[in-house]
């Protein structure tokens, strides 16, 4: 080192030291394959009827919804928001769409209208979030609260005191048909899951979601309507989660105000354990189908393990708290300020 | 003569209690690259935001080939021919290359909302080329190392040409601020190559404190001193040392900065020591003393080092390898609160952010750092504060309605006072690591920092500086370390009526 030149040796020492060593940062991407690649493994070992086709088909069935769910909020937290509503969005769009299709309760029956009068409704909520967000300026985690127990007070009033029964023979069969040994509900989340890829990668509603979320002063300066795009990703987690309360109750057969309960937390968990950093800029739909994988994989099989079910929500919580810190390693520093 | 591409007349713009640009007038030709130079607060980037449209001239005109014209933010001013391209790392990490490349001018690439990527790419290619970059323009910033993304910002600073959209036919003029100071030796050279070829097709505008990069690449160079336009001069006719006295202009600086007042610190004690001081991406092999009622100036140009090497002493950044002693002892910060026990306090160049706390008390500021001397077991004895707040208000002659008046309403330099106060107060304070100390602060403001600077070296204390300009380090220091390029390339002893010049330090910086 001492025979080189100044300039040149702090040159070259520069470079390693800013660009994260590839190697570590590899490891990280990959860990969430990893770690779903892993399970799969364990739970194969523990018992021998997890890895089964039937209890694949299962595994997808249960994923389906959370991952309809998880790739709509995705794109919020790829802006470093967050949205809170999902329960509440899902419970209101679920009986809304029960009550626009044939029911037990009135004489409407819209059909395959009243699964776009739910997932209106969800965007509709959204739409609502987006604004107030960047509107009047209040954190996205305090809006989609608020808004989220006006969802619950909504679907209360709607529910009645008794679940109204979706009686529609065509919509209840999406919830409960199998094409070729696949539910009819994890083909369509994985049309969602499709149509979520094609708007981050192909879209400038993506594309702009991605750069506010890295870096908004940059977007701003460049004369990007940050505000616009951030209402935009604020209707999608929306009509995502609009759809899943559809979907709940296409599976269950009624409308309720309980139908989305768990699911906020399952939701936020598949996103951040995929890799989406809560900061924003970085992640995506793909990572999110590992994440939500990830937890429908764990839950199956800690039930398959014979865990007791008692102790189950906190290995999920565990989970998630591992994943965040191993995601946020990397960026470390002493005067960081975190809240 | 043709018109001028671009062309300042008697431009003034004044801020409350400043003039920040005094009847400034300057010509750009077409074809022409010119040098713009001037210390900090001469009001550079005050021009540079009237020519982007961020600020609007209070007095004067702004005429671009020859109509007089009023931006009304970056957009109008593209529009109008004029681009800017500023100094700051302006790449998003999270997107690809090329994205960063056309952000926000994506044109073409981009139909009905949907990405059309082999476009988007192509266009990223062809501004990677301009340089002869190998980077991928699909590549995620975030994987890039320093040095391409350094390549990757030349790129783009480069495709503003292709961005302006003036009326047709119409050659646009560029201006680049402190375009070098992230870039080091050879991409340097390709920037400047590309300037040269740039001059063929536009007029170019250069913003830089490097001097004799500024005399290289410029056909004239103008002078900007206190908000006015002090000179105009042909790099021909004219050497870095001239340049440096036409920018600083002052001859005597010995009372101003109270220079009679500097103590004598021969065979004092070392406070604070660091030796191969190294933090990889920061500084490397630093080793510097400090002794008692010594001030030790660190000089150096942005990217120099010198801010890294401040936080580290403070504990707020980690260092690599090295070693640090205090009073003798070897130590070492895991964190600033460690700094702070150890006795090491920090004013940081960003007061409003760092310096104080926003919305709190005047006393509450004060006793931020340490509430030792007002503690009595875990509570706070409220006559003892009371006590403590009033007499460092005095001490220090902080202008405040009083102790629980909310620090934002106080001027500049009566918050910086209050930063200061809030190590003062401590008894176990022993280094007090100054960066840019006087940055934003009017005459008076920064004389009352100079008289508290040699007021606290005559108390026993080490003061590490990292002054604004050049002058002030020179005339405020016992000796001057020069850091360059993460680096010390020189040590100089600054006693009073001895102290080294400008120019030997410039030579080492640049």
């Amino acid at each position: 080192m001492s025979a080189a030149g100044p300039g040149t040796a702090t040159v070259a020492e520069r470079r390693p030291a800013l660009a994260p060593t590839p190697l570590a940062r590899r490891v990280i991407d990959a860990g969430p394959v990893l770690a779903l690649v892993a399970l799969i493994v364990v739970f194969s070992l523990v018992s021998d009827r997890f890895l089964t086709v039937g209890n694949a088909g299962s595994i997808a069935d249960q994923a389906a919804i959370l991952l309809v769910l998880a790739v709509g909020a995705t794109f919020v937290i790829l802006l470093g928001s967050i949205d809170l509503s999902v329960e509440g969005v899902m419970a209101t769009s679920s009986l809304v769409a029960v009550l626009l299709a044939a029911n037990d309760r009135n004489g409407n029956d819209l059909g395959y209208l009243a699964v776009l009068g739910g997932v209106g409704v969800g965007a509709l909520f959204g739409l609502v979030n987006g604004i107030l967000h960047t509107r009047l300026r209040i954190p996205s985690f305090m809006v989609t609260l608020g808004t989220g127990a006006i969802g619950i007070g909504i679907a209360t009033v709607l529910f009645g005191g008794q679940p109204p029964r979706m009686l529609d023979e065509g919509l209840r069969l999406w919830g409960t048909d199998r094409v070729l040994g696949v539910s009819r509900l994890a083909l369509l989340a994985l049309a969602v899951l499709l149509l979520g890829y094609f708007v981050q990668h192909y879209t400038r509603v993506g594309r702009t979601i991605l750069l506010v979320g890295g870096d908004e002063q940059i977007a701003r300066l460049a004369g990007l309507p940050a505000a616009r795009y951030k209402v935009w990703a604020f209707v999608l987690a929306g009509s995502a989660a609009g759809l899943a309360g559809v979907l709940a109750a296409t599976r269950l057969g009624v409308g309720d105000v309980q139908i989305g309960s768990g699911q906020l937390f399952a939701t936020i968990t598949a996103v951040v354990v995929g890799g989406t950093l809560l900061s924003g800029g970085r992640g995506g739909v793909l990572q999110t189908l590992v994440g939500a994988l990830l937890i429908s994989v764990l839950a199956n099989g800690l039930i398959l393990a014979g865990v007791d079910p008692a102790i189950q929500r906190s290995v999920q919580g565990v989970v998630i708290v591992v994943a965040i810190a191993a995601t946020v390693w990397t960026q470390r520093r002493r005067t960081r300020v975190v809240k | 003569m043709s018109t001028p591409a671009l062309e300042l007349r008697g431009v003034t713009k004044r801020f409350p209690g400043v003039v920040a640009l005094d009847d400034v007038s300057l010509t750009v030709r077409p074809h022409e690259v010119i040098g713009l130079i001037g210390e900090n607060g001469a009001g550079k980037s005050t021009l540079l935001k009237i020519l982007s449209g961020v600020y609007q001239p209070d007095e004067g005109e702004l005429l671009v080939r020859g109509q007089a014209r009023r931006f009304t933010g970056p957009r109008d001013a593209a529009r109008a021919g004029v681009g800017i391209v500023h100094q700051e790392q302006s790449l998003v990490g999270s997107v690809s290359v090329a994205e960063n490349l056309v952000l926000g001018f994506e044109g073409p690439a981009v139909r009905g909302g949907i990405y059309r990527w082999p476009e988007l790419n192509r266009r990223a290619q062809a501004q990677l080329d301009k340089i002869g970059s190998p980077i991928p323009p699909t590549a995620r910033v975030e994987a890039l190392t320093f040095a391409q993304r350094q390549m990757v910002e030349v790129a783009k600073a480069l495709s503003v040409e292709d961005h302006l959209d003036g009326p047709a036919g119409t050659e646009p003029v560029i201006v680049f601020d402190e375009p070098t100071s992230v870039l080091d030796n050879d991409d340097t050279e390709v920037l400047f190559a590309q300037i040269e070829r740039l001059r063929a097709r536009a007029s170019v505008v250069i913003v830089s404190h490097r001097l004799d990069e500024v005399l290289r690449v410029s056909d004239r160079v103008y002078v900007l001193k206190d908000g006015r336009c002090v000179a105009e001069r042909d790099p021909a006719d004219v050497d870095v040392q001239e340049l440096y006295r036409l920018m600083v202009g002052r001859e005597s600086t010995g009372s101003y900065y109270r220079e009679d007042a500097q103590g004598d610190v021969d065979g004092a004690e070392e406070v604070l020591g660091v030796t191969g001081l190294t933090r990889a991406g920061g500084f490397t092999d630093v080793s510097l003393s400090v002794r008692r009622g010594e001030v030790l100036g660190v000089a150096g140009v942005v990217g120099s080092g010198r801010e890294d090497l401040a936080r580290a002493l403070f504990g707020a950044e980690p260092v690599d390898a090295g070693e640090m002693r205090l009073a003798g002892k070897p130590v070492r910060f895991r964190s600033p609160a460690g700094a702070v026990r150890a006795g090491i306090g920090y004013i940081p160049a960003e007061r409003r952010f760092e310096g104080v706390a926003m919305g709190l008390s005047v006393a509450d500021n004060i006793l931020l750092a340490d509430r030792s001397p007002v503690s009595a077991g875990p509570f706070v004895d409220p006559r003892r504060r009371r006590e403590l707040v009033a007499r460092w208000i005095e001490r220090l002659r902080i202008r405040t309605p009083g102790p629980a008046t909310d620090v934002a309403t106080l001027s500049g330099g009566n918050q910086q006072k209050v930063a200061l106060a809030k190590w003062l107060v401590s008894p176990r304070l022993r280094v007090l690591v100054l960066d840019h100390p006087t940055r934003g602060l009017d005459v008076g403001a920064k004389e009352d920092v100079y008289r508290l600077v040699r007021e606290l070296c005559e108390r026993g204390l080490a003061i590490v500086l990292l002054a604004d300009t050049l002058e002030e380090t020179i005339a405020l220091s016992h000796r001057v370390v020069v850091m360059r390029d993460g680096r010390v390339t020189a040590r100089f002893d600054a006693p009073p009526g001895a102290k080294p010049t400008q120019v030997e330090l410039v030579e080492q910086m640049v």
